[in-house]
């Protein structure tokens, strides 16, 4: 042991004083650097949605708009009203909310379901029937694309919103049923094991008991889905065109069909107008996203 | 006619035994305990019992009527559940009712029930609430009334205290014992707890290894262990269990360990067979509690033990002797004052021991 002073540990208080200042200022620096970098994009896709064409051509990626100029969001959302070739995002949006609303609830609810037969209902070869599930999630789509085309075609729904809603909620069960099993699984049985003896059957106990309790499971189920659905393009580009195109087909071919000159305005805000559902359903959705619902009323 | 009844009831999961031929039966008005360690096939009974585990072999009958292949919910039965297991989302009313508006029971016979059963166990001012806003006593509370409610032949109660705080698990303890006092129905009670299973049952079924061991009345458990099992497990500490040889000459039984001098008379003991003593290898039983510092009866056997250890308790002090080189347990009162590392008189009361075959490891 070394012999220490007053005086010495005075210094070596400093001396971690200046360290720990020195850390601190460090940390901040490299969190405003990756914010900055993560913010960018997202600055430049915004000030150049609210750019004229001119604009553009004169300044650099970086200028602040002259205004607030929402023309190119109106042509984005409405087109420019002439006919042929003009194609905008407006009925193709609508196609995407058709498609997702029924996929998200359908791969939903069959997830809850079979995450809760999985863990309340055990039988035998459950646990393969749940390891092949899991398969779901790790099979490559570009790799089922040829098959589901195939089945879509004889179930006479390929090209269409109904096909797409199939498509989607059959490849969303895997990861709901993920979801809700886990979930499931730290419920107690014996809330089960108490509705049987008092008389509650298969879809009573699921509905009244166990349904009401799984908001937070519902909420992150609704939130991937949704984010998965609506930013979907292989789907969306493969198993339909032209009216029944979702969104995201039609932001393709409205980036890529500009027969005279490319209009960066319109391409951001149409790119931004895309994005802004799944935005509002983190905004809305997460409100909810409270954990633990449970907590306390099983256990002591 | 027995309210409950079970005639040799085996069950296994997959290659485990869990049970193994299972005989029980509880009188009207009984408040039957099993009792054992975690894995022994208790709790895996009950359910049984409540007709959410099936059966390999064996038949459940609850009033002479056979139930094995009932419904729970048809049994006639109500189940308190270690984990409470009220329903989260619905307040105290709706998890009581729960069960009776299943069994599409009349509004007014509702109402009427839930008001009988709620002032009884004091939860009338918790109607409103949510299981999440009440106190683990009183969760429990209304747990144990959404079974009354219900008004069952039987009450199953899944180590329904083991979620509680010490003191707490005492005060219920004695408010399930005053509920059954007072209602005088038939009970089996699942817990690992002897104090909990001594306290509460008119009858205990000692269980391990998915075998009843010994069902009998707690003083007979106590004192008339049927094997070496439940003598170790019942009592804290577990009774010493001294390995020895049985000496029988002209009438007289003595107990003596190997190469010891030391006889230790057997006069009083009620023998289940008296026959082939001398020279059997056994166990000589008696509890700590059984060893004295003074001599409380005539009969008691004088023995000089080196003291090796003390535990001090408050109450009370744990002392280990050595016997022979066996360890020898001995509870006195922590106003005694005892020496380590040397020599004590001590006396065994003779009255209390109990005797195993060391082979078999049964009460001889």
């Amino acid at each position: 042991m070394q012999d220490r002073t007053y005086s010495s540990y005075k210094q070596l208080e400093q001396k971690s004083k200046y360290t720990n200042m020195f850390l601190r200022w460090f940390l901040y620096f490299v969190l405003v650097i990756f914010a900055l970098y993560f913010i960018f994009p997202l600055y430049v896709m915004v000030v150049t949605s609210l750019k004229t064409m001119e604009e553009i051509r004169q300044g650099t990626l970086l200028t602040w708009p002259s205004g607030l100029n929402f023309d190119s969001w109106l042509v984005a959302w409405g087109g420019r009203g002439y006919g042929a070739g003009d194609t905008f995002l407006k009925p193709y949006f609508w196609n995407s909310i058709k498609m997702v609303v029924p996929a998200v609830f359908f791969s939903t609810f069959i997830g809850a379901m079979a995450g809760y037969v999985l863990t309340k209902w055990r039988f035998k070869g459950d646990k393969w029937v749940f390891l092949f599930l899991l398969f779901g999630c790790f099979i490559p789509y570009q790799a089922i694309l040829l098959p589901m085309a195939r089945t879509l075609g004889v179930l006479g729904i390929s090209n269409s919103v109904i096909g797409l809603v199939l498509v989607h909620t059959v490849y969303g069960i895997p990861f709901t049923t993920l979801f809700f099993r886990n979930f499931y699984v730290s419920i107690p049985s014996e809330l089960v094991k108490a509705a049987r003896i008092d008389g509650a059957g298969f879809f009573k106990i699921f509905f009244k008991i166990l349904l009401p309790i799984s908001t937070p499971i519902i909420v992150v189920t609704i939130i991937w889905q949704f984010t998965q659905i609506w930013n979907d393009f292989l789907f969306g580009s493969t198993f339909s065109f032209g009216e029944a195109a979702p969104i995201q087909v039609a932001l393709n071919n409205m980036v890529l069909s500009s027969t005279s000159v490319k209009e960066y305005n319109v391409d951001m805000a149409s790119a931004i107008i895309a994005g802004i559902p799944t935005l509002i359903v983190y905004v809305l959705a997460g409100k909810y996203f409270i954990r633990g619902l449970t907590s306390g009323a099983v256990k002591g | 006619m027995k309210t409950l009844k079970i005639e040799e009831l085996s069950k296994n999961f997959g290659s485990t035994e869990v049970l193994r031929k299972i005989n029980l039966e509880i009188d009207e008005g009984n408040f039957l305990v099993l009792l054992g360690p975690s894995g022994c096939g208790k709790s895996t009974l009950l359910n049984i019992i409540a007709g959410l585990e099936t059966i390999n072999e064996g038949n459940v009958h609850i009033d002479d009527y056979n139930v094995s292949k009932v419904e729970p919910k048809d049994r006639n039965i109500a189940m308190v559940f270690q984990s409470y297991a009220l329903y989260p989302s619905m307040n105290v009313r709706e998890n009581m009712i729960f069960g009776l508006k299943q069994a599409k029971v009349s509004k007014e016979k509702i109402e009427e029930q839930l008001e009988k059963v709620s002032k009884f166990l004091q939860v009338d001012a918790l109607l409103e609430r949510k299981p999440s806003q009440l106190s683990g006593g009183q969760r429990q509370r209304v747990a144990i009334g959404r079974a009354l409610v219900r008004e069952p032949r039987i009450f199953l109660f899944d180590e329904p205290l083991s979620n509680l705080d010490a003191k707490l698990r005492v005060e219920m303890r004695r408010e399930i014992k005053k509920l059954h006092q007072q209602l005088k129905t038939t009970v089996v009670y699942v817990t690992h707890d002897q104090t909990e299973a001594m306290s509460l049952g008119t009858n205990i079924a000692i269980m391990n290894h998915g075998v009843i061991q010994q069902n009998d009345t707690p003083e007979n458990i106590y004192n008339k262990p049927s094997n070496t099992f439940v003598a170790d497990f019942i009592g804290s500490p577990s009774m010493n269990l001294i390995k020895g040889n049985l000496k029988e000459s002209s009438n007289k039984v003595s107990f003596a360990t190997h190469g010891s001098n030391i006889e230790i008379p057997i006069n009083g003991y009620d023998f289940k067979e008296k026959s082939n003593l001398d020279n059997k290898e056994v166990f000589f039983g008696i509890r700590p509690e059984h060893i004295f510092f003074k001599k409380s009866n005539e009969e008691d056997f004088e023995i000089n033990l080196r003291a090796d250890l003390s535990e001090y308790i408050g109450h009370e002090q744990i002392m280990t002797f050595n016997f022979e080189n066996q360890e020898v347990l001995a509870k006195f009162p922590s106003t005694v004052k005892i020496d380590l590392s040397k020599n004590t008189k001590l006396f065994f009361d003779l009255t209390q021991i109990s005797l195993f075959d060391a082979k078999t490891e049964e009460r001889i």
